[in-house]
């Protein structure tokens, strides 16, 4: 009997090796798990028949295209499309022999933050059904900590990848902006969106990073990167760490949260790093001012294809024009829509300059403030989420609190930069995740950080409703 | 009152590289409906764009040969709208930061060069094409729209003058001159009749002599260059009349009939669109290098506009332009390079030359200018058969220089008899004034001669026999 709650990518890719169990034995115990408890947490949009190979198995979140699966990106208007291409990410995780368990579920073209605004329902959190597990790529994360997958892939705008993985309790890696490709990935907001690895172990974490990131000719800001390094030391001699005040003193962080995240602190300290404060506080005021001017306008942009003409949905009308309105009336839910009416407005000729164009200048000054402040150190810390996961309804009708949610983790994604969860413990039997922020392509020293406050913390990633 | 029309042209040319401007389907003409692309140039979702390095480098040719300054700099901005040819919903442009901008464009005229400035020269894709059909499948009476995704996404270059034209005439000369620049610089096959070409014209007047700028209207769908002309001398007049009368020019898009020159464009007001531009946050800068750059700018040799100009000093202005125009000059230079006198030369090339449908490429200089020099001596028939023969492989002047022209008088005087007696109605004419008649009675000697006799010989016992030499 494989335990899939508790193996990793890791020590399951060892039992195929050594021949203890089969590629297929393995896919069909994620297949049972699915089975057993997807019915509950609804994870999956879509569930695949196992495809040929010893590879370990992986979920992708609906956002990510897969040739011949169903991809909707959480949306009715993208209801039936299937992909006639690869996004690069899901054919470089089938050229490493990855076998694709099936498409998990995401808050509408990932705009959200708990996986309410899926068009097909809401994912729940494994250890707690009646709360969220945090969004947009809450079916992944809430798959990897409830056994229904080793690993997945995320995509991660203003948060879409820590913020479920902190709520759900397992490792998520928001790469450095340009690291993986967007190609075939169904696009949200060019300049912030990125697509990274959810795993069990951040040494899972890594080697999934290493398969999907690396320069792609069919995407103009990929860029080529460092070699990955698979974390083994949990000695931090040497490395500095920063405390950024505005990011762990912020409001509406609930005691429990900081407890956690404050202990994990010392532990860094007490594994030889040093740790010190500091401060960042126009990325932290204007943050999320800034993302929520340039996401919305970039969306606004990028889901104008969504016509009708060519695949997906289409509602008839008297003519293209009321074809194309009817289309998008009838297969867009309220936050698409909201956001789309914010970013169009945003780039309306006499408001352009006051929105977007000091958006983008506002983006430089966070940009800026970050890189000077790693010029001191050498990661950041503090917690992913102000709160632990949150009940199903709670935020849903207040778009607001909703986007405060990603208080803390968009700063560091307007910035371009890398940002890991880990998780750190718990609050009222709740994962608590703790964030931490590098420099450009610093992916490594994040893994290795992480790592050796894995080891140290031991934190038992199985949801303890499902211990044994 | 006297009136000025300022004229400024937006001009697209779709470049013929080999593949589309951002994805790797194939860019031609004419392939069975939507075979040619991708999901890219479908905007499936997830598609991103990968620039087209040849269409960049191409683009700055052209505005090398225009004059222009190449940005170091220069960026892709999205142009959103809805519209069934466009599958994204936005193109891919260039706005504030194009690639190519402030230039100029010297177009010879009859009076003397005229300078339009370029205000700039950008890169952008084509849009898809659609098709309106009835349920019949005819054009009329449309009742769905069917698009064909093959154009969509092609190269395009976009070239907009400031509003230096003040004529017509110099509009048309200043489209055929650029139609001619691109072409040579193998850029595009800038042809009207595919769309490979395609202009709009903005179109004001003003009081002579004012700098002001009026109320302009736009005139698109104008398929020729003749047309455009036509469609611009009509359209200053009418601007002038509605000031005459006092009334003022609507700012308007005049939609003219491509297939039909005298059908009254379709007007429709201008609707001030929001394009709610962008910058392409899939693309990252073009920083053109400085070597490319030069290597582009090497690549580049005399331009059509400067022939015109150089040759001018030479020859007249009209014989000029349509040397250059046609395509002769180069061929025109390397027979008086030969021997044969600049003007006869020209002659013989824009006249029986091109009657003769011979590939200019494909003469050989030397015995061309063999034939010019010899042109007066040998018979008209042999003359042309010889340049009917001009682009023939290992072609040779000698034989036909070696027949000679009739130029005996006793043979030909009873030839001429001939002719004046049979056309008394016209020997008539031509004492009471009509001398225009003398190449009516040269032409049937030569046709009674078969061609062989010496044409000044004829004509000077013609002129002494009707009496008047």
């Amino acid at each position: 009997m494989i335990d899939t709650l508790r193996l990793t990518a890791e020590s399951a890719k060892e039992l195929v090796r050594a021949k203890e169990i089969s590629g297929d034995e393995l896919f069909a115990a994620y297949l049972d798990a699915i089975g057993e408890r997807d019915p509950e947490l609804h994870c999956f949009l879509h569930v695949c028949e196992a495809s040929p190979g010893d590879g370990i198995p992986i979920a992708i979140k609906d956002v990510i295209g897969t040739k011949g699966v169903p991809t909707t990106a959480g949306s009715k208007i993208l209801e039936g499309y299937v992909p006639v291409y690869d996004a690069t990410v899901a054919a470089r995780c089938k050229e490493h022999g990855l076998r694709l368990l099936g498409k998990t579920n995401t808050d509408e073209f990932a705009m959200g933050s708990s996986t309410e605004n899926s068009a097909y329902g809401p994912s729940h959190n494994p250890w707690d059904p009646t709360r969220v597990p945090g969004g947009s790529g809450g079916g992944s994360a809430a798959a990897v900590s409830a056994g229904l997958a080793p690993w997945a892939l995320g995509s991660d705008t203003g948060g879409s990848i820590k913020q479920p993985s902190a709520l759900c309790g397992n490792v998520g890696l928001r790469p450095t902006y340009g690291t993986v490709s967007r190609f075939g990935v169904v696009a949200f907001a060019s300049s912030l969106d990125q697509v990274g690895p959810v795993a069990k172990t951040v040494r899972d974490c890594a080697y999934l990073y290493s398969v999907i990131s690396g320069r792609d000719e069919n995407d103009s800001t990929t860029v080529e990167v460092p070699p990955v390094e698979i974390p083994e030391s949990a000695d931090l001699r040497g490395v500095r760490i920063g405390v950024p005040r505005e990011l762990n003193e912020a409001e509406g962080i609930e005691p429990g949260v900081t407890a956690a995240v404050s202990a994990a602190i010392e532990q860094l300290a007490a594994l030889g790093a040093e740790v010190d404060e500091c401060s960042l506080p126009r990325s932290v005021e204007y943050g999320l001012a800034c993302y929520y001017l340039i996401a919305p306008a970039e969306a606004s942009s990028n889901l104008a294809r969504y016509d009708g003409v060519r695949y997906g949905l289409r509602s008839e009308g008297a003519d293209f024009r009321e074809m194309v309105m009817n289309t998008r009336h009838d297969g867009l839910g309220d936050e698409p829509k909201r956001r789309i009416m914010l970013g169009t407005y945003a780039l309306s000729s006499g408001y352009y300059d006051a929105y977007y164009g000091t958006a983008q200048k506002v983006r430089t000054v966070i940009k800026r403030e970050h890189d000077a402040v790693f010029e001191g150190f050498d990661a950041l810390v503090c917690p992913t989420s102000p709160t632990v996961a949150f009940p199903l309804g709670a935020r849903a009708d207040n778009p607001l609190a909703m986007y405060l949610s990603d208080l803390l983790t968009i700063p560091s994604c307007v910035a371009g930069l890398p940002g890991l969860n880990v998780p750190c413990g718990l609050s009222d039997g709740l994962p608590v995740g703790l964030q931490l922020i590098g420099p450009q392509f610093s992916e490594n020293t994040l893994f290795r950080v992480g790592h050796a406050l894995e080891q140290a913390l031991a934190f038992d990633y199985v949801p303890a409703r499902y211990r044994r | 009152m006297t009136w000025e029309a300022v004229i400024g042209l937006e001009i697209h040319v779709q470049l013929k590289t080999r593949t589309k401007m951002f994805c790797r389907c194939e860019n031609g003409f004419g392939g069975a409906p939507n075979t040619q692309t991708c999901p890219v140039c479908l905007a499936f979702p997830g598609a991103l764009p990968v620039p087209n390095r040849r269409a960049v480098e191409e683009t700055i040719k052209l505005g090398l040969a225009l004059g222009c300054t190449v940005a170091d700099r220069a960026i892709f901005h999205r142009k959103n709208y809805f519209y069934p040819d466009l599958p994204k919903a936005y193109q891919i442009s260039q706005y504030d930061e194009p690639l190519c901008s402030n230039g100029t464009l010297a177009v010879p005229t009859p009076d003397g060069e005229i300078t339009v400035g370029i205000i700039r020269a950008h890169l952008e894709e084509d849009a898809a094409k659609n098709v309106h059909v009835a349920e019949s499948g005819r054009l009329h009476g449309a009742t769905a729209t069917l698009v064909d995704f093959n154009r969509g996404g092609t190269p395009l270059v976009e070239i907009v003058t400031a509003p230096d034209l003040h004529d017509a005439d110099t509009a048309k000369r200043f489209l055929q001159l650029l139609r001619q620049t691109v072409v040579e610089l193998g850029l595009s096959d800038a042809e009207l009749e595919k769309g490979s070409m395609r202009f709009d014209v903005n179109v004001s007047v003003r009081p002579a002599g004012s700098d002001e700028l009026r109320t302009r209207t736009e005139l698109k769908n104008m398929n020729s260059f003749n047309f455009a002309a036509k469609g611009i001398e009509r359209e200053i007049a009418r601007q002038i009349r509605v000031y005459e009368a006092g009334d003022v020019v609507e700012q308007e898009t005049l939609h003219f009939d491509p297939t039909n020159e005298d059908s009254p464009p379709i007007r429709s007001k201008e609707e001030a669109q929001d394009y709610r531009y962008l910058p392409e946050p899939d693309l990252v800068p073009v920083h053109p290098p400085a070597e490319v750059v030069d290597r582009l700018r090497g690549e580049i040799g005399e331009l059509p506009g400067a022939r015109i100009a150089r040759i001018a000093k030479t020859l007249s202005f009209y014989d000029a332009d349509v040397l250059v125009t046609g395509d002769l000059d180069r061929l025109w230079s390397a027979v008086v390079g030969a021997g044969a006198s600049p003007k006869d030369a020209a002659n013989v090339l824009a006249n029986q030359f091109v009657a003769s449908g011979v590939d200019p490429a494909a003469v050989d200089a030397t015995e061309l200018a063999k034939l010019v020099r010899a042109r007066g001596d040998i018979p008209r028939a042999a003359f042309d058969t010889a340049l009917a023969h001009a682009g023939d492989p290992g072609f040779s002047a000698e034989p036909y220089l070696a027949q000679k022209a009739v130029a005996d008088v006793d043979q030909l005087d009873p030839v001429i008899d001939r002719v004046l007696a049979a056309n008394p109605g016209q020997v008539e004419q031509f004492r009471g004034g009509k001398e225009g008649l003398l190449g009516f009675f040269v032409g049937q000697v030569m046709k009674e001669t078969g061609g062989t006799a010496d044409a000044r010989v004829v004509n000077q016992r013609l002129r002494e026999k009707l009496g008047r030499s």
